[in-house]
């Protein structure tokens, strides 16, 4: 592929002794070094498969690294964003990504983009990159990185993960298909658990985020066959990789027809912002009451029963004293055991799947039914820090 | 015919096991197979008309099935079916 800078950067002494296991290596050599120092690839986000994305192509001589995020440092991350460390809790994560990046290679340039990507800056970002590489968490952004890298004709290194499985793939080179020939429209939101609700096991994004990374690698040297044109599965249970044949759908709108001549509105594509207001609609339907005044209940002795239908492994990390564990997916079956003639409190985690329960109950004629608002995650910060957040 | 199918983690919690057996002569017939038996599965396979979702890739063998017929492409015995979702996490 041919980088945007024409000039050929020369390596200092320092370098060549750097990157001495590359120069040695046919396949890169000095000719390659100096391609990858010219190179400029924008990571998309910064997390789990950003991470060791950005550590790689650091280390690697990568000349610049453009960095899209927008978030902080969280104490959740650290089990596999192995870019921050525990020092950088609460930090900006580009903050913390440009200082281990300098430490590890200061040859690198970073150049830090604090914002969400939108269909008003991605053309813009993008465009003076050679190449983009997804480590996204979520579908709007998925689709804009790819309807973007489409219209600009810039490859799109792509990685998903879920639990223990990942996705890669290289999309909208010239010959490759793209996101939208693999899948052609996302599915419903809620319908996919994030990472955040499903869980995922830490060295995943290790796993994939390293194979996006040796596919950029790939890429800017020009050696190798590159995924393109297929689709790796990974299964980390079954330590299982697997190729797919990818093809290039000629009905698809974005490389296929070219129907898609601008960026769209990708929430609206994704069905985000209807979802969010149904959710909002809906917890603001039931009745709700707060951790305080459930505390004050508890506290005066009231005869009423707590429910919290939450998962039993997240039963065994935390739970309110006195509650009853019926999973949302089961509240049907164990109507028969439940007394509408009582007062029920019913929590979850956050609160919107003991929204959906508190609506089963009361279809089911249930009438002093109420939500606990934030769920077990507001208990431990309003009444009891005793209970871990998780 | 003899099917094996492969659901990913995400859909293997809504069967017995992620590897399935399965019968029938095309794809479609292998996949209603399957949902009659999970029940809970069926919706996550097609939807109420019996059709493949944008979001639910269907590989026959090494081979995207969109391409090949979709839901009348024809299998054979020993054929393998995987079942390659929309995930995002990142």
């Amino acid at each position: 592929m041919s980088t945007t800078a024409s000039v050929t950067p020369e390596l200092s002494n320092e370098e060549i002794f750097r990157y001495s296991r590359h120069l040695i290596l046919p396949e890169v050599g000095l000719e390659g070094q100096k391609k990858l120092k010219r190179a400029r690839v924008l990571l998309v986000g910064v997390g789990g498969l950003g991470s060791p994305a950005a550590l790689y192509l650091a280390a690697a001589g990568v000349g610049t690294l453009g960095l899209v995020d927008f978030d902080v440092v969280d104490a959740t991350n650290l089990q596999r964003q192995v870019l921050h460390g525990t020092s950088a809790i609460g930090k900006r994560k580009l903050d913390s990504a440009r200082e281990r990046i300098e430490d590890l290679n200061p040859n690198v340039k970073v150049e830090a983009h604090e914002t969400p990507l939108t269909s008003r800056n991605a053309l813009e970002i993008i465009g003076t990159y050679d190449l983009v590489v997804d480590g996204t968490d979520n579908f709007q952004t998925r689709y804009l990185v790819n309807d973007a890298c489409v219209l600009l004709g810039k490859p799109n290194v792509y990685g998903s993960i879920y639990r223990f499985e990942g996705q890669a793939s290289v999309f909208a080179t010239a010959e490759a298909p793209c996101y939208r020939c693999l899948f052609r429209e996302p599915p419903p939101p809620g319908l996919v658990p994030s990472c955040a609700e499903g869980g995922v096991l830490g060295v995943l994004p290790g796993i994939i985020g390293t194979i996006q990374t040796t596919e950029a690698l790939k890429l800017i040297l020009g050696i190798g066959e590159s995924l393109a044109g297929r689709l790796l599965l990974v299964d980390a249970l079954r330590m299982n990789f697997r190729t797919l044949n990818l093809r290039k759908d000629p009905e698809c709108p974005a490389c296929g027809t070219h129907e898609i001549k601008e960026l769209i509105d990708y929430e609206e594509f994704c069905g985000v912002r209807q979802a969010a207001a149904a959710d909002a609609a809906a917890q603001s339907a039931v009745p709700e009451i707060t951790p305080a005044q459930l505390a004050a209940r508890i506290a005066r002795g009231d005869d009423f029963d707590l429910i919290d239908v939450r998962e039993p492994h997240e039963w065994d990390i935390a739970r309110i004293p006195g509650a009853r564990l019926i999973p949302l997916g089961t509240v049907v079956e164990a109507l028969p055991t439940l007394d509408s003639a009582r007062d029920i409190v019913v929590h979850c985690k956050v609160g919107g799947r003991s929204a959906k329960a508190v609506q089963q109950l009361q279809a089911s004629g249930f009438r002093k039914v109420w939500n606990l608002a934030g769920g077990i995650t507001r208990w431990s910060d309003d009444v009891d820090p005793s209970v871990p957040k998780y | 015919m003899a099917v094996t199918l492969f659901l990913p983690t995400v859909l293997a919690r809504l069967a017995d096991s992620g590897t399935l057996r399965s019968e029938g002569d095309t794809v479609g017939e292998v996949v209603e197979n399957i949902a009659g038996r999970y029940p809970d599965l069926a919706p996550r396979l097609r939807d109420e008309k019996g059709d493949p979702y944008a979001f639910v890739t269907f590989y026959l063998n090494d081979e995207d099935i969109r391409f090949t017929g979709s839901f009348r492409s024809p299998v054979k015995d020993g054929d393998e079916l995987t079942i390659v979702p929309a995930i995002a996490g990142g």
